[in-house]
């Protein structure tokens, strides 16, 4: 199978969020890049585990500046064969599908995986933008995935519980738990991923259908309200009549 | 203006399908819903402000792909401006198929109604919950997704004319082998409220004084990551960075440390209630309401409590 794992960088989860330039900008300052871990623990492993069954080729792709081959080099470190990076700022997810359904069009994939959502926009958009591209089918949030010739079984969380679906490649699918267990690259890996093929391609040009103005921080908690264990029964009047939620 | 607003099937009495066409109905222009299959209690979106409900009733299921073109037919026979999504797992697949189908921008995740006084903008989470974002949408039709508890219904009263419509969605490309839905449970992200424990409930056999809390107060319940991972709980249940982001009116915590990962989804929630052994323990810092107390004594204590309210109220 002729794999494309998109891949994203997202902040460290316990970087600290904070904006700069009159809050348009994130700040950046002392803050470590690691692959979206939706990317790199389940659509990655999952890709991998269906090349070491069947055979075939597991590529990924990145829309990022030069900065972004850490990220890179650790997904080949894990175990992908080549890498691709086109060379834009990510502006927001149209722009990142776009790029990437260009480079897919040119290129035959049995499978494009992605993860569910990356943690910093949380948007959960580039998937189903790419298969629109590409008018292909899309199931996302997937948690399983199996494949038999060229009919994949997958399971799926939907509204209110999960379903099983059968669909044949060409497909796109975002990934969720349950689909891989993260792998750690070993020593090997690591120096064989300073050798595999970048690729590097410049974009091409599109017009935005949206843009990040500005950020804001949610308001400080005012401090904690502290609870005798023992009188639940103020803790429910705090909650009804303070609090106004029950 | 005309604002359409697609509605699961079957989901015309959902809270959530309430507040996106109260959404839909605050733009200001007139209100279409969008919907298929059944559409017996589909009027009932009237009393929240949509004047009409068109159902393609000749899909019973729909994949995503068909769902787009039936949504993307029924912008262009109505001529709607902007298409309003309750967040959902369905609007995390449609939505982004019908930005790149309609050349329309999209607001992923909005949790406030758009600034249109210079341009259109909106507010949406980002970084889980940790922060803010505005987004301006630059094209001419506008998607906007809601994130659930985003926004109070508001029954106005009425009843809208349901019509039938024919969406061109064409044939499913994915067959649906099985589904399974647990009866009776609140689907997470749409929980008004929320009780959930981690890894100081020490197994999963304890589970029974979260259950008790959670069904005396018509709660949902969620658990810290490592409690999914080493299975005492579904995976479905798990909140947090990487898991579901909720925002709910109550979030109750017992055992959990409230690590950066675990508050990044739950820090949106508007009241949070936190039971922990250890006074030190992080998430008393993020929490409105503290106990500091054995989870075991608490929650049976709170249970009670809560019992006793609703019997009283
Ligand atoms: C990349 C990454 C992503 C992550 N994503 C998530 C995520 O999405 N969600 C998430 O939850 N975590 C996530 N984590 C894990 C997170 O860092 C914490 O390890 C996790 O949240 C801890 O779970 P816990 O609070 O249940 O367990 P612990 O940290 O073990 O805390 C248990 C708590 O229970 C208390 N306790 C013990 N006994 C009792 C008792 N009898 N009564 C009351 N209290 C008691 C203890 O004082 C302690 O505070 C992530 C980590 C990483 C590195």
């Amino acid at each position: 199978m002729n794999i494309l794992v998109c891949i994203s960088k997202s902040p460290d989860t316990t970087s600290k969020i904070a904006f700069t330039d009159g809050n348009t900008k994130f700040d950046e300052n002392g803050v470590q890049y690691i692959v979206n871990p939706y990317d790199e623990w389940y659509s990655l492993v999952r890709a991998l585990e269906i090349k070491e069954s069947l055979g075939g080729n597991v590529t990924i792709i990145t829309v990022g500046n030069t900065g972004d081959e850490a990220i890179i080099r650790k997904a080949l470190a894990i175990g992908a064969d080549n890498a691709v990076r086109i060379d834009a700022e990510p502006i927001d997810a149209f722009y990142v599908a776009s790029q990437i359904a260009t480079y897919a069009k040119k290129n035959n994939f049995d499978l494009i995986l992605t993860g569910k959502e990356t943690i910093n926009y949380n948007g959960s958009q580039v998937g189903g933008m790419i298969a629109e591209h590409l008018e292909l089918p899309y199931v996302s949030l997937a948690s399983k995935l199996d494949v038999a010739g060229n009919v994949l079984t997958l399971e799926q969380e939907i509204v209110g519980g999960v379903q099983v679906v059968e669909v044949a490649t060409p497909v796109v699918v975002s990934c969720a738990k349950g689909m891989a267990e993260q792998r750690i690259p070993n020593m090997r890996g690591i120096m064989a991923a300073r050798t595999k093929p970048l690729e590097v391609i410049a974009p091409e040009s599109l017009d935005l259908f949206t843009q990040f103005e500005a950020y804001s921080l949610p308001d400080a908690k005012k401090a904690c309200t502290m609870i005798d264990p023992m009188n639940m029964e103020s803790l429910v009047e705090l909650l009804h009549n303070e609090a106004k939620v029950i | 203006m005309k604002t359409l607003v697609y509605i699961n099937n079957n989901h015309f009495s959902a809270k959530a399908s309430f507040e996106a066409v109260t959404y839909a109905k605050k733009l200001g222009g007139e209100v279409v819903v969008i919907t298929y299959g059944d559409s017996t209690g589909a009027e009932l979106l009237g009393a929240y402000g949509a004047t009409k409900v068109l159902v393609d009733s000749s899909l019973a299921n729909a994949d995503e792909q068909q769902i787009t073109r039936l949504v993307a037919s029924a912008v262009e026979s109505t001529g709607a401006e902007v298409i309003v999504f309750s967040h959902d797992l369905v609007a995390k697949a449609v939505a982004p198929r019908l930005s790149v189908r309609l050349k329309a921008g999209l607001v992923s995740g909005a949790i406030a109604l758009p600034e249109t006084a210079n341009g259109f903008t909106c507010k949406v989470n980002v970084f889980s919950g940790k922060a803010f974002a505005t987004v301006s949408v630059k094209t001419t039709v506008k998607i906007i997704s809601l994130l659930p508890n985003s926004i109070q219904p508001e029954n106005i009263g009425g009843s809208a004319v349901v019509e039938t419509f024919n969406g061109n969605t064409g044939e499913s490309s994915i067959k649906v082998v099985s589904t399974k839905k647990p009866e009776g449970n609140i689907p997470l992200p749409e929980a008004e409220l929320v009780v959930s424990a981690g890894r100081g409930l020490k197994g999963p056999e304890n589970w029974g004084i979260v259950e008790d809390l959670a069904s005396a107060l018509g709660a949902a319940t969620a658990c810290s990551r490592p409690v999914a991972d080493i299975g005492w709980r579904p995976h479905h249940e798990h909140v947090g960075q990487t898991g579901v982001a909720i925002r709910p009116n109550l979030y109750i915590a017992a055992g959990i440390s409230g690590a950066i990962q675990h508050l990044a989804g739950v820090n949106g929630s508007k009241v949070i209630v936190v039971i922990n052994s250890d006074p030190e323990a992080p998430f008393f810092k993020a929490a409105d309401y503290g106990i500091v107390g054995d989870a075991f004594d608490v929650l049976p204590k709170l249970t009670e409590a809560i019992k006793k309210f609703k019997n009283a109220n």
